[in-house]
C-alpha cells in the first residue's frame, strides 16, 4: 500500500495545475449554479472542452488514432493515472464541466465496441473536440427504471427508420447536435431482445424538443419528441435488436470516481468553512457538539468516499472488474452530497429558506441550489432503490422479485 | 499510487480464511462461549504455529515482524469466525505496548513468549469513571525505596485471569493530566490481586474487574518512561480502535452473508424471502455501507504503520465508522432472519452482541467523531 504519486506523476500533476491556473475559465463559488442557461456560455464550454482536447487532457485513454493518445495496450495503465490526476486538479481548480462527457463516456466507448468504422470516423473526432454535443436518449414517461419497457417505435422504410414517439428527462438536448437512442424496432419480442441503438441527428425533421424546468428553476432536461423522423440506416450501431447489450456494455464504463469523489471533498470544505462562519447561539456553528458530531459524521463518510475512490483506482489500474462497484459508488456518493447539503441549510438556518436571486442569500444561493441538484442525483442515471436492486440482484445473487 | 494488498497480504488473508474457517466453527464457538474462561486455547495454539500470535513482534523476538495493515487483516477474519479469546488484548495491544515502550530486558522475557503463545498479557485501563482521557487513569503509583505500590480497582481488563502479566497505567505524583501517567509491567497472579470476572453480554471475549491491594512492583517494572505513559495508552488507542474495526468488517461481512443464504432458502408466500424488496434494500444497505467502510479500516492500518501523524485520525474514523456498521449490519441480519434469529440456538446472536461490544468498548462512535473531529482541525 502506497498513496504517494511517483516522481514523474508529481511533476505532471503540476504542469496540468499550471496550466489550468493560466487557461481555465474561473468560476467563483456558487457559480455552478447558471452552468447551461444561455447559448454564449454553451459556446464558451465548448471552447474549453477544445483547450482541454488541445492541450491532451481529454480522453487521454483512448487510441491515438481516434484522437487519445494510447499507442498500446501497456499505456492503459499510466494514461489512467494521469487522467485520474487531470480530473482531480479540474475538479481542485473549480474548473468548468467538460459539456460533452456524455459523448466522451457514453457513446465514445459504445462506438469503439461496437460502431462500424464510418460510425467511428464520422463521430469520435468530434465528441473529443466539443464540436458535437450529445444527449441521451433512454428514459420514457412510461418507461423509468423500467427502461426496457420503452415504446419509442423505429420502423424500417427503404433505407430509413422511421421513429415515432418521446423521451424524456433528456438533459442537454436543447442544445445537443446528436442523440444516441434506444428504440423499439420488435413490438412483438420480450421486451428486453426488441431495442436497437440509433445515433440520431438532432435537426432531423421532425424532433421537437421542449425544455422542462426543474425543480431548481433551471431549464436542464427536457421532453423530446419524434413525428415521423427518418434516421438512415447506417446509423444503427451493432445488431439489429441487440441494443439493449449494446446499451449495457458501455454503461459502468470509466466512472469519473475520483473526480467525483474530490467534488464531494470541495463541498464538505465549504460545509466546514460555512461552519465556521455562521453563528448559531452567538458562537460558530461548529462549536455546537450536535452540529459538530454532525460534521465529523459527514467527514467521515466523505474520508471513506476518498479512500474507497483509490481503491477502486488501483483495481482499475490492475485491470480487475469493477463489479457493482459503480452501483455502490451512485448510491453512496448522491446520498452523502444531499446530507452535506442538507446540513448545511440547517447550518444556515431561516437564511437556507432563501432563493439564490435574494441579496441576502450566502454563497450566492449554493446551499439551496446544491440541495435540489443533489436529490435530482439520487433520482437520475438509476435511482437509489434501483441501484439496491442491482446490488442485490447482480451483487449477492438475490431473485428478482 | 496503490491502495491495495499486496500478494502477501492477501496470501495472509486467505490463509487465515481457510484456517479460520476450518478450525473456528460453530461447535468451536458454543464451547468456548459456555467455557469458564472463553479462552480456546488449542486454537489459540495452533495460531501460534501460524505465528499469528506473534503478529507485531519483530524477527529478532521470534515473530513476524509485519504490521498493523496485516494485523488488520487477521483481526478481520477473525471477526468473520467470531474469533473467541484474547488475540486483540494480549497479540495486539500488549504486544503493542512492550514492543514500543519496552526495553531490552522487558522484550527478551516477554515477546518470544508471546509470539509463541506461551504468555498472555493484557492492558488495565479503564476504572470506575470508564474514561479513556487522561484523567480517567486515577489510580496512583506510591513511590517506595525500591520501587511502587500500586492501589486501586481496574474494571474490564480483558482475559486478566489468563493473563501472566498486567500492563496497568497509574499516577505518580500529583495532578490528572497526561504528564504522570506511567505504565506498569506487573506479572501476575500475585497474591495481593484479585481478579473477579465480568458477567458480559458478549461472551466471545472475556472481561474481569481487577483488584490491586497494595502490590509492590520493584523499579524495573515501569514499562517505558515514567511519568509519561500516556502517548503510549494513545497509541494502544489507536490499535485497539483499528483491529475493532477490522474485526467489524469481517463480522459484518459474514452477518451479510448469513443473512444472504437465508434469504435465499427461507420460503413465504411461495417464494424465497430474498425475492422481496423489503429484505434486498437491507441486504444492498449493508454492501453499501461495508464496502466503503473497508477502505477507512485499512488505511488505518496503513496509517498507524507508515503515516503516524495521520494514525489518531485515521483510527478513529474507523472505529466510529465500524461501531455502527457492524451493529446496524447485525441488527439487520438478525431482522431478515426473524423469529430464528431471536433464539440462542441459532448462531447470528453470537455477533450481534459481540457487534455491541466492539461499539461501546474502546470509545464509542461519538467518543470518535469528536477525536477524529480534533485530529481534523474542528
Amino acid at each position: 500500500m502506497d498513496l504517494s504519486l511517483s516522481d514523474e506523476e508529481v511533476a505532471f500533476q503540476r504542469r496540468v495545475r499550471t496550466w489550468l491556473r493560466t487557461n481555465a475559465p474561473r468560476r467563483p463559488r456558487g457559480a455552478e449554479v447558471v452552468e447551461y442557461g444561455d447559448p454564449k456560455r454553451i459556446e464558451e464550454l465548448k471552447d474549453w472542452q477544445r483547450k482541454l482536447h488541445r492541450a491532451g487532457y481529454l480522453a487521454m485513454g483512448w487510441p491515438r488514432q481516434l484522437g487519445g493518445q494510447a499507442e498500446a495496450a501497456g499505456d492503459r495503465r499510466e494514461l489512467l493515472m494521469r487522467q485520474t490526476i487531470v480530473n482531480e486538479e479540474m475538479v481542485k481548480a473549480r474548473a468548468p464541466g467538460v459539456i460533452g462527457m456524455m459523448g466522451i463516456q457514453m457513446v465514445g466507448p459504445t462506438l469503439m465496441q461496437f460502431g462500424s468504422d464510418a460510425q467511428k470516423r464520422r463521430h469520435l473526432p468530434r465528441i473529443l473536440t466539443g464540436e458535437e454535443i450529445w444527449c441521451q436518449g433512454y428514459s420514457e414517461p412510461g418507461a423509468g427504471s423500467d427502461l426496457a419497457s420503452l415504446q419509442t417505435r423505429a420502423e424500417i422504410v427503404g433505407d430509413f427508420f422511421v421513429v415515432n414517439g418521446q423521451k424524456v428527462w433528456t438533459s442537454n438536448a436543447q442544445f445537443a447536435d446528436w442523440m444516441f437512442c434506444l428504440v423499439r424496432t420488435d413490438p412483438v419480442a420480450p421486451k428486453h431482445k426488441g431495442i436497437s441503438y440509433l445515433l440520431i441527428d438532432m435537426r432531423a425533421p421532425g424532433i421537437t424538443v421542449r425544455p422542462l424546468v426543474q425543480m431548481t428553476g433551471d431549464r436542464g432536461f427536457n421532453e423530446v419528441f419524434f413525428d415521423d423522423v427518418k434516421v438512415p440506416r447506417e446509423n444503427l450501431v451493432g445488431e439489429l435488436n441487440q441494443g439493449w447489450a449494446v446499451a449495457n456494455a458501455t454503461l459502468a464504463h470509466e466512472r469519473n470516481m475520483l473526480g467525483s469523489a474530490t467534488r464531494t471533498q470541495q463541498m464538505f470544505q465549504g460545509l466546514l468553512h460555512l461552519g465556521r462562519t455562521r453563528q448559531r447561539n452567538g458562537r460558530p456553528a461548529i462549536e455546537d457538539p450536535v452540529v459538530r458530531d454532525r460534521l465529523a459524521d459527514l467527514d467521515i463518510s466523505v474520508e471513506a468516499m476518498r479512500l474507497h475512490a483509490y481503491r477502486q483506482l488501483t483495481d482499475a489500474l490492475h485491470g480487475r472488474s469493477p463489479g457493482i462497484a459503480a452501483s455502490v459508488n451512485k448510491l453512496v456518493s448522491t446520498e452523502l452530497n444531499h446530507a452535506i447539503a442538507a446540513l448545511a441549510l440547517e447550518i444556515l438556518g431561516d437564511h437556507g429558506t432563501l432563493d439564490r436571486r435574494s441579496k441576502h442569500v450566502p454563497d450566492r444561493g449554493l446551499w439551496p441550489y446544491e440541495f435540489m441538484f443533489t436529490l435530482g442525483m439520487i433520482i437520475g442515471g438509476g435511482t437509489s432503490q434501483i441501484q439496491k436492486n442491482i446490488i442485490s440482484e447482480r451483487g449477492l445473487g438475490m431473485p428478482k422479485g | 499510487m496503490d491502495f491495495g494488498l499486496s500478494e502477501e497480504q492477501q496470501l495472509l488473508q486467505q490463509t487465515a480464511r481457510d484456517f479460520l474457517s476450518a478450525e473456528c466453527g460453530s461447535d468451536l464457538l458454543r464451547q468456548s462461549l459456555e467455557s469458564e474462561g472463553g479462552h480456546p486455547e488449542a486454537l489459540y495454539r495452533k495460531m501460534s504455529q501460524m505465528g499469528w500470535t506473534g503478529i507485531l513482534v519483530p524477527e529478532r523476538y521470534g515473530g513476524l515482524g509485519l504490521g498493523m495493515l496485516e494485523a488488520v487483516l487477521l483481526a478481520s477474519e477473525g471477526g468473520r469466525v467470531a474469533l473467541p479469546g484474547p488475540f486483540l488484548s494480549s497479540s495486539i495491544l500488549a504486544t503493542a505496548a512492550i514492543e514500543r515502550a519496552g526495553n531490552v530486558a522487558q522484550k527478551k522475557r516477554w515477546l518470544p513468549a508471546l509470539a509463541g503463545g506461551e504468555a498472555l498479557g493484557s492492558v488495565a485501563w479503564l476504572e470506575e469513571g470508564g474514561r479513556l482521557d487522561a484523567a480517567g487513569i486515577g489510580m496512583r503509583a506510591r513511590k517506595t525505596r525500591g520501587g511502587y505500590v500500586l492501589d486501586g480497582t481496574k474494571l474490564f481488563v480483558p482475559y486478566a485471569q489468563e493473563a501472566d502479566f498486567l500492563i496497568v497505567p497509574a499516577r505518580i505524583g500529583s495532578g490528572g493530566g497526561e504528564a504522570g501517567i506511567t505504565l506498569f509491567l506487573v506479572v501476575v497472579p500475585s497474591p495481593l490481586i484479585i481478579v473477579e470476572p465480568l458477567r458480559t453480554v458478549d461472551r466471545t471475549r472475556r472481561a474481569y474487574e481487577v483488584h490491586l491491594r497494595g502490590v509492590e512492583v520493584p523499579a524495573d517494572a515501569v514499562l517505558g518512561e515514567a511519568g509519561r505513559g500516556w502517548a503510549v495508552l494513545t497509541r494502544l488507542l489507536d490499535l485497539a480502535a483499528t483491529a475493532l474495526a477490522a474485526d467489524g468488517i469481517g463480522g459484518s461481512e459474514r452477518v451479510l452473508e448469513m443473512a444472504t443464504d437465508y434469504a435465499k432458502q427461507r420460503q413465504q408466500f411461495g417464494r424465497p424471502i430474498a425475492s422481496f424488496q423489503a429484505i434486498k434494500h437491507l441486504a444492498a444497505e449493508m454492501v453499501a455501507r461495508i464496502e466503503p467502510s473497508r477502505s477507512l479500516v485499512w488505511y488505518a492500518g496503513h496509517a498507524c504503520d507508515r503515516r503516524p501523524r495521520e494514525a489518531s485520525r485515521a483510527a478513529s474514523m474507523a472505529k466510529a465508522r465500524l461501531s455502527e456498521v457492524f451493529s446496524w449490519c447485525a441488527t439487520t441480519a438478525v431482522q431478515i432472519h426473524g423469529g430464528i434469529g431471536f433464539t440462542w440456538e441459532h448462531d447470528i446472536h453470537v455477533w450481534f452482541k459481540r457487534a455491541k461490544a466492539n461499539e461501546l468498548s474502546f470509545g464509542d462512535p461519538a467518543f470518535h467523531r469528536d477525536r477524529s473531529a480534533r485530529f481534523a482541525g474542528f
